[in-house]
């Protein structure tokens, strides 16, 4: 109460907002709880296809993704699933790494996987998408 | 002895993690995680198998070999039941999210619909892939 910006004017909202503990800590658990909801449809879809694909061969993996409803759900539940596993994993490390560095260094290195892992299968699926 | 000593020996221990036997939902609970890290490591394989599907029918094939081997069907095996565990698990977590079920009687039974459901998933989408 002794801020000096603080002159009795302001709600009591206005004086929390933005002041939690990990700044962005609700975005990033709503994020989390929308993408799980998101991958729940997503995941059954892709268990039933891939059971499909169980034994196919190259040209009818190929065919199943030259159509385009299987491409763009397929790139979503990639994207989703990524997001889904760098968020998890952070949790794990939250957890059990409490070395502050080692925890940072771990996150980040997760991340960046993540992000290295979701690039080459967006680009390997848009790349039978719209191959020959 | 006096009713001091008896009220002493009545009150609750710690549980010590080498000698306290986790209930259900708490061996569910560290199961769910384990399975979370599970397919962040199986993202990798399929990540592979994406990227050897849009290199050719050459990468392809060894791909489908490698998955096809004894070897990789049982981690194929495992990576199906960790999916189904985590996908029930998850939806029950979400459930608790709306405050719905969270009662240690309640906990306790769906944390073994949990259990029974991953199995009968498992084997439900590994007769469908061997069937189709």
């Amino acid at each position: 109460m002794a801020s000096t910006s603080d002159n009795g004017f302001r709600t009591r909202l206005g004086r929390v907002r933005g002041l939690g503990s990990a700044k962005s800590g609700g975005a990033h658990w709503l994020a989390y709880r929308m993408v799980a909801v998101l991958l729940v449809p997503l995941t059954v879809w892709f268990l039933i296809s891939i059971v499909r694909l169980a034994k196919a061969e190259q040209a009818d993996a190929i065919a199943w993704l030259h159509q385009p409803v299987n491409a763009v759900l397929l790139l979503i539940t990639l994207i989703a699933t990524f997001h889904h596993a760098a968020a998890g994993m952070r949790e794990v490390y939250e957890d059990y790494i409490h070395g502050k560095l080692a925890r940072l260094i771990a996150i980040g290195l997760t991340n960046g996987a993540a992000i290295l892992l979701a690039a080459a299968s967006v680009f390997a699926v848009l790349k039978i998408a719209f191959g020959a | 002895m006096s009713e001091t000593s008896v009220a002493k020996k009545a009150r609750p221990l710690s549980p010590h993690l080498q000698v306290y036997r986790l209930p259900l939902p708490a061996v569910s609970s560290i199961t769910h995680r384990f399975t979370g890290i599970a397919l962040t490591v199986g993202t990798l394989v399929l990540t592979w198998w994406l990227v050897a599907a849009a290199s050719g029918p050459d990468d392809f094939d060894t791909a489908q070999h490698v998955l096809g081997s004894p070897i990789g069907l049982l981690c194929l095996l495992g990576w199906t039941w960790a999916f189904g565990y985590h996908l029930l698990k998850g939806i029950q977590h979400l459930i608790w999210d709306t405050g719905t079920g969270i009662t240690n009687a309640s906990a306790r039974r769906s944390s073994a619909l949990v259990f029974g459901g991953s199995f009968v998933l498992t084997a439900i989408v590994w007769i469908a892939a061997f069937a189709l």
